[in-house]
C-alpha cells in the first residue's frame, strides 16, 4: 500500500512584511472606498461593479498585475501577494472582477505562448487595469475535470456556442474562450463587442460578484493556444483559482468573526452583553477555530503555487475542502447571532452569507475537491 | 526573541555537542553517567541558565543540540516515561524555586533518575481547580497536609509531586492556596490505582493522610500557589505544541492505514467522511506548523488553545470512525486487564482502545468548554459570565 505523496518541504505559512505591508494598503483604499451601506448601494444599482475602485487597484496598488511578470507590465510578485490581496477583497466583498480577470483569465494566458504579441499585449493591459478579461467557464468548473467542450470553433477562427454562469463576464472587455477546433482544443480570444457574442446577465446568488451567460454564433476569435496547451492553461488557471479562493474565504470569514464578535460586545439582552453568554462564546470560539486551520490551509496553497511546488493539487484541494464551508459556518453564525437584525436587507451580513456559499460552489465543491483528493492521497472509495 | 539567530550559532552548538560527544564515549559509558555528564556540560535544557543544565541559549536552539545528540545515537533521557517533571515541574522549579532547591530537583528530574507527578486535580476540583480543598496547615518548621488528590499519571512511579494546597480557607478562593514539592515516600502518602474506562489503570487518586513536608520543599510564597500553579499550567500548553508532524502523523494515519489495507470494509458513506477527517486533519497540521513558524520567529499567536480544541475532537471523531470501518471487529476489544502503562500509546493497541481513550481527549489538559471559554474571553475579548465565587471566603462556598 502507498500512502499520500511525499511533500517537498514544509511551506511557509506567515506573512511577510512585505505582504503585511500589501495588506494595509489594500485595506485603507476598500475602507475609503465606501462602507458596506454603500455596497449594498451598488449592488442593486445599475453598475453593481465599483470600476473606480478597480482602476485604483490595478493602477495605484498593482493588485491586478501581481501574477504577471515585469517584462509583460506587471509586478511580477507571486500568488502569495495575490492570496493576500483576495483576503482583503474577501473581506470588504469588493465588487471589483479581480478573480475573473486577475486571477483566472491572467493565470489561463500565462501558460499560453506569451511572446505572442496578442497575449502579451493583453496581458499587459489587464495587468494594468486598462483592460478587463475573463476565462469564459462556469464559475463551478472544477479544475481536473476535462476540458470544457459547449463552444466549437471553425478553422477560420469562428466560435459558436454557450458558457452559463461565467463570473465577472458583465464588465469584461475579452472573454479567453476554451472551445473545440477542428484540431482539438483550443484556447480563443473573444472581444465582447464583438458580433455575434451576446452577454446576458443573469440574476446571481452572490450580489457582489456577477454571472452572465455567455452566447456566441459565429462570433470573431484569434486563437492563442492550440491541443495540450490549450487544456493545461485551463486546467492552471482552475487549480491557481480555487488554490486562491481560499484566501478569499478566509478573508470572507475573518469579517463575519470580527463583526459578530463587536456586535455581541456591545448588544444586551436579559441584563448582559450577548457575548457573556457560554452558549454564544462557544460558537465563536469554534469560528475561530475553523479560522485558525483555515488561515492554514489558505497560507500552504498560496505558498505551493507560487513555489510551483509539485504538492499543489494536494494542498489547493484541502484548502477549498476545508476553506469553502469555513466561510459558510462563519457567515451562517454571523446571521444566527446576530439574531433578527442578521436577518435583514439593511445589514450587510446576507451579502456575506450569499459570497460564502458561492463561493461553496465556485471552482469545485469541497465534495468534489474531497473526492479529487481520495486519488491523490491513495484513499480510493 | 527565541531563535537561533544564524546558522553560524546552529554550528556553534553542533560542534559544542560534537566536542561533548569526543570527550564522553556513550558507547562505553553508563547511560546514567553519560546524561549526568550532558546535564553538567548544560546541554541538557539548554536554554536554562549555566550549572543548572544549561547554557542560556534561546529556546529553539534545543532542536538543534537533541538532532544532534540524536544523530550520534546517545542515549537519551527518556521523555516521555518523565513528561510531568521536564514540562511542568522544570521550569516551575526553575521560575520559582530558591537556588537550593533547584541544585537538589533539577537534575535528577533531567537523567530519569528521579520521576515527578502533578498533584493538581480534585474530586472537587477539576476545571475549578481554584476551588480545591487539600489543606495544609503550619506545624513548626513543617506543614500537614490533608487532602485527596485524583488524575494522577505516573503517582506510582514517581519520586516527587508538585503539589497544590488549600492554605487560608477564610479567604477568596484564588488567594489562599500555597504550592509545595511533595514527597510521594513520605508517610501519609497513599497511592490507589484509578481503574478507567479502557480497562487500565493510566491514572491513580492519591491520599494525603497528615503527611509532612517541610517549609523548605515550598516553592513561591505564602498564598501565591495560584500564580505558581497557572506558570505551570502555561508551560503545559507550551508542551502540547510539540514537534512538528509529517502528513497523516497520528491518528489520522492509523485510518487511512487501515482504509488501505482493509478495501473490502470501505463504503461510500464511511468514505467521505473519512476525507472530511483528512481534510480537518491536514489543515489542523498545517496550523500547528504555522504555529511553529510563528513562534521560531518571535511572534507567538494565540492558536494553541485552538489546537488543542481540534486535536481532541479529530482524535475522537477519527476513533469512532475506525471503530465503525471495522465492522464486525470492531465488535471486540483487544484486552480488558487491568495495566498500568508508563505512557499513552494510542498506536501500540486497537481500535476500540483509541477510542475510549480518545474519550479523554476533551476532559485532560483543560475541557474542550473550558478552553473555549478561554479563546472566548482571551482570544475574542467577549464578557465573562457573571460569577459567584469572586469575593466570597473560600469556606463560605457552596460545594
Amino acid at each position: 500500500m502507498e500512502g499520500p505523496p511525499a511533500m517537498t518541504g514544509t511551506p511557509d505559512l506567515l506573512y511577510s512584511d512585505v505582504e503585511t505591508d500589501l495588506r494595509a494598503s489594500v485595506r485603507d483604499l476598500l475602507t475609503d472606498h465606501g462602507d458596506p451601506a454603500a455596497l449594498l448601494a451598488r449592488v442593486e444599482s445599475g453598475e453593481p461593479y465599483d470600476l473606480k475602485l478597480w482602476r485604483t487597484l490595478a493602477g495605484d496598488l498593482g493588485a491586478a498585475g501581481l501574477l504577471v511578470p515585469e517584462s509583460l507590465g506587471g509586478q511580477g510578485a507571486s500568488a502569495r501577494e495575490t492570496a493576500l490581496v483576495l483576503e482583503e477583497l474577501g473581506r470588504g466583498l469588493a465588487p471589483v472582477p479581480f478573480l475573473g480577470s486577475a486571477v483566472l483569465a491572467t493565470c489561463a494566458l500565462l501558460h499560453t505562448d506569451t511572446t505572442q504579441q496578442p497575449v502579451a499585449e493583453l496581458l499587459g493591459r489587464l495587468a494594468s487595469g486598462a483592460a478587463i478579461g475573463c476565462l469564459a467557464v462556469p464559475l463551478s468548473a472544477m479544475p481536473g475535470t476535462g476540458f470544457p467542450t459547449g463552444v466549437r470553433a471553425t478553422a477560420e477562427g469562428r466560435l459558436t456556442g454557450r458558457i452559463g454562469t461565467v463570473a465577472d463576464a458583465t464588465v469584461a472587455e475579452t472573454l479567453v474562450v476554451p472551445a473545440a477546433g477542428p484540431d482539438g482544443a483550443g484556447l480563443y480570444l473573444v472581444e465582447t463587442r464583438a458580433a455575434g457574442v451576446t452577454v446576458a446577465e443573469a440574476v446571481p446568488l452572490d450580489l457582489t460578484r456577477r454571472l452572465a451567460d455567455v452566447t456566441l454564433e459565429d462570433a470573431p476569435a484569434r486563437r492563442v493556444a492550440g491541443q495540450d496547451t490549450a487544456a493545461a492553461a485551463v486546467r492552471a488557471a482552475l487549480l491557481a483559482g480555487a488554490a486562491l479562493l481560499a484566501s478569499e474565504q478566509l478573508g470572507l470569514a475573518q469579517w463575519c468573526l470580527d463583526e459578530t464578535v463587536a456586535y455581541v460586545k456591545q448588544r444586551y439582552q436579559f441584563g448582559r452583553p450577548v457575548g457573556s453568554f457560554q452558549a454564544v462564546k462557544h460558537r465563536l470560539a469554534e469560528v475561530y477555530l475553523h479560522l485558525v486551520s483555515a488561515r492554514a490551509a489558505a497560507r500552504a496553497a498560496a505558498d505551493t503555487l507560487a513555489r510551483d511546488d509539485t504538492d499543489l493539487p494536494v494542498t489547493a484541494a484541502v484548502a477549498q475542502a476545508y476553506c469553502a464551508p469555513a466561510a459558510v459556518h462563519a457567515a451562517e453564525e454571523c446571521i444566527q447571532l446576530h439574531g433578527g437584525i442578521g436577518m435583514t436587507w439593511e445589514h450587510p451580513a446576507h451579502l456575506y452569507l450569499k459570497r460564502a456559499k458561492a463561493d461553496e460552489l465556485a471552482l469545485g465543491t469541497p465534495a468534489k475537491h474531497r473526492r479529487i483528493l481520495a486519488g491523490l492521497v491513495d484513499l480510493p472509495g | 526573541m527565541s531563535t537561533v539567530d544564524s546558522e553560524g550559532d546552529a554550528e556553534d552548538l553542533r560542534s559544542r555537542v560534537r566536542e561533548f560527544l569526543r570527550e564522553h564515549d556513550h558507547t562505553v559509558m553508563e547511560p546514567l553517567d553519560f546524561l549526568r555528564a550532558r546535564f553538567d556540560a548544560g546541554l541538557a535544557w539548554v536554554h536554562f541558565p549555566a550549572g543548572l543544565g544549561g547554557i542560556g541559549a534561546p529556546r529553539a536552539a534545543q532542536a538543534v543540540v537533541d538532532a544532534e545528540f540524536e544523530a550520534a545515537g546517545a542515549p537519551d533521557n527518556n521523555p516521555r516515561r518523565i513528561g510531568i517533571g521536564l514540562g511542568m515541574a522544570a521550569p516551575t522549579i526553575l521560575q520559582f524555586g530558591t537556588e537550593e532547591q533547584q541544585r537538589r530537583f533539577l537534575r535528577p528530574l533531567w537523567t530519569g533518575e528521579e520521576v515527578w507527578c502533578q498533584l493538581f486535580s480534585e474530586p472537587g476540583a477539576g476545571s475549578d481547580l481554584a476551588a480545591l480543598g487539600t489543606r495544609a496547615v503550619r506545624d513548626g518548621s513543617d506543614w500537614v497536609v490533608e487532602g485527596q488528590k485524583v488524575w494522577t499519571s505516573g503517582a506510582h512511579v514517581a519520586r516527587w509531586a508538585i503539589l497544590v494546597t488549600r492554605t487560608d480557607p477564610e479567604v477568596p478562593k484564588h488567594q489562599g492556596m500555597t504550592y509545595f514539592v511533595c514527597d510521594m515516600t513520605a508517610p501519609g502518602v497513599e497511592v490507589r490505582p484509578l481503574r478507567q474506562i479502557t480497562g487500565e489503570a493510566e491514572f491513580n487518586e492519591v491520599f494525603l493522610n497528615g503527611v509532612r513536608i517541610p517549609d523548605a520543599q515550598r516553592l513561591g510564597e505564602i498564598g501565591d500557589g495560584w500564580r505558581v500553579a497557572q506558570a505551570t499550567l502555561m508551560n503545559e500548553r507550551v508542551a502540547i505544541g510539540g514537534r512538528p508532524t509529517p502528513r497523516e502523523g497520528g491518528m489520522v494515519g492509523v485510518v487511512a492505514q487501515t482504509w488501505r489495507e482493509r478495501p473490502e470494509l470501505r463504503t461510500p458513506e464511511l468514505h467521505d467522511r473519512l476525507l472530511r477527517l483528512w481534510v480537518e486533519a491536514e489543515a489542523a497540521r498545517l496550523a500547528g506548523d504555522r504555529l511553529r513558524q510563528q513562534l521560531a520567529v518571535g511572534r507567538p499567536g494565540p492558536e494553541g488553545s485552538a489546537m488543542k480544541l481540534a486535536f481532541a475532537r479529530l482524535s475522537q471523531e477519527l476513533s469512532a470512525l475506525e471503530v465503525e470501518l471495522l465492522g464486525e471487529e470492531g465488535l471486540r476489544y483487544d484486552d480488558w486487564t487491568l495495566r498500568r502503562p508508563d505512557l499513552v500509546d494510542f498506536t501500540g493497541r486497537e481500535a476500540g482502545y483509541r477510542y475510549l481513550r480518545a474519550k479523554g481527549n476533551s476532559i485532560e489538559g483543560g475541557t474542550s468548554e473550558v478552553l473555549r471559554n478561554i479563546i472566548a474571553e482571551r482570544v475574542l475579548g467577549l464578557p465573562t459570565e457573571p460569577r459567584a465565587d469572586k469575593d466570597v471566603a473560600w469556606k463560605d462556598l457552596p460545594r
